[in-house]
């Protein structure tokens, strides 16, 4: 598979969210606003990219050599919980603003599917590590489109004053979300 | 016994884990395309969580708290790595159908939390009822997605078990869409506001 085709399938035909269904609970819970939704976006693609390289170089140089494999769930989720721990200390110090407004989804991308999803998805497919990078970056771009976007209709919606008071929040913004999840099937036989 | 009621209570009804507390999203959307999966990642995700809750609830006076959210996860991934090759051992099919989903039970939001809201608090006996009653809610809640889902997407129920129903009549056009990506977001959302309009109801009665 070439690497222009890897990354058109990562970031649109299979978008990491609409399609693949990972990385929901970020998707849903920090699309309020555009801008918290673009700072949601870069820092999943630095965890993603940097997650997928170390755990890819794990699973080469640590699990397969000693033939425990089986072992990746493990491995994969503790290297990225550290990653994790260690963005967290970078962002405090260079970004503080950026810190505070990402609140607590930042130790939450720990539990983000979408970073040990795409680990997950890399060793499955046994890319090489170019291919697992190309692979990381258009699924992390894909989020973060798919998550900028929302928030883009989310602060559209908040002036809406005919939305029932049933479907206010949560509902409508499923709703939209699988709008927008059958716009992005159009994609589907584009590779 | 009362603790085992009030636990059971919270986990189903009170703090159901997905239409209350709004966790464990990506695999209530991505394995409730049939009855069937949606029982089965439910049932999975208990016992995880029952194993987790005991263990955690076991050394919870030995792990210090600094260290403590990355001592759970290991414990997690721990049941999560034996669940795998339990259903890769005697439920292939179910493994097949659950794909990644497996391995990404260790990042469900609904396990660590139940960890470290109840189990690391509590003793051994109410973290099992916890575990039950959360996973119950959350198994009740995937296979109730998923029947609706493949009640409309296919017009069986419960399809490739024993329990299989033909529900809709046999010329009925199954909606594709249901058991696809966008069915999923429009099913739960729709639910979720039929429970919203229940408990706006509620408070408008009680005015």
């Amino acid at each position: 598979m070439n690497l222009f085709t890897i990354f058109i399938a990562a970031a649109l035909v299979n978008n990491v969210v609409l399609a693949q269904f990972l990385g929901i609970c970020p998707f849903l819970g920090v699309s309020k606003k555009v801008d918290t939704a673009k700072g949601m976006g870069m820092a999943v693609t630095f965890v993603m990219l940097l997650a997928s390289t170390i755990s890819y170089l794990v699973y080469e140089f640590v699990l397969v050599p000693w033939h425990i494999e089986y072992l990746y769930t493990i491995a994969f989720i503790l290297v990225i919980a550290s990653l994790v721990q260690l963005v967290e200390v970078i962002i405090k110090k260079t970004n503080p603003a950026l810190y505070k407004s990402l609140g607590i989804f930042l130790p939450l991308i720990t539990t983000n599917c979408a970073v040990l999803g795409v680990a997950i998805n890399n060793m499955n497919e046994g890319f090489t590590l170019i291919q697992s990078l190309v692979n990381s970056l258009g699924c992390a771009l894909g989020f973060t489109l798919a998550i900028v976007l929302l928030a883009s209709l989310r602060e559209r919606m908040e002036e809406n004053t005919n939305i029932p008071e049933a479907l206010k929040g949560l509902p409508i913004t499923l709703i939209t979300s699988g709008l927008m999840a059958i716009a992005f099937l159009g994609f589907s036989g584009l590779v | 016994m009362s603790i085992i009621s009030d636990r059971l209570k919270t986990g189903i009804i009170n703090e159901n884990p997905i239409f209350v507390q709004v966790i464990g999203m990506c695999p209530t959307l991505a394995v409730t395309s049939s009855a069937v999966n949606g029982a089965g990642m439910g049932l999975a995700s208990t016992a995880v969580l029952i194993g987790s809750n005991v263990v955690i609830s076991l050394l919870r006076n030995i792990i210090p708290k600094e260290i403590r959210i990355p001592a759970f996860i290991v414990i997690i991934a721990t049941f999560v790595t034996i669940l795998q090759f339990l259903l890769q051992g005697y439920a292939p099919a179910l493994n097949d159908q659950l794909g990644i989903f497996i391995p990404l039970i260790v990042v469900n939001c609904l396990i660590l939390g139940r960890a470290e809201a109840y189990a690391s608090k509590n003793n051994v006996f109410s973290s099992i009822f916890d575990a039950i009653g959360m996973g119950l809610g959350f198994t009740i809640s995937l296979t109730v997605l998923g029947a609706i889902r493949e009640i409309f997407g296919n017009g069986t129920i419960f399809d490739g078990s024993a329990l299989a129903l033909r529900v809709m009549p046999a010329s009925y056009e199954p909606a594709l869409i249901m058991v696809l990506a966008p069915g999923a977001f429009i099913t739960l959302g729709v639910l979720m506001a039929i429970l919203n309009q229940r408990t706006i109801n509620k408070r408008k009665k009680s005015n």
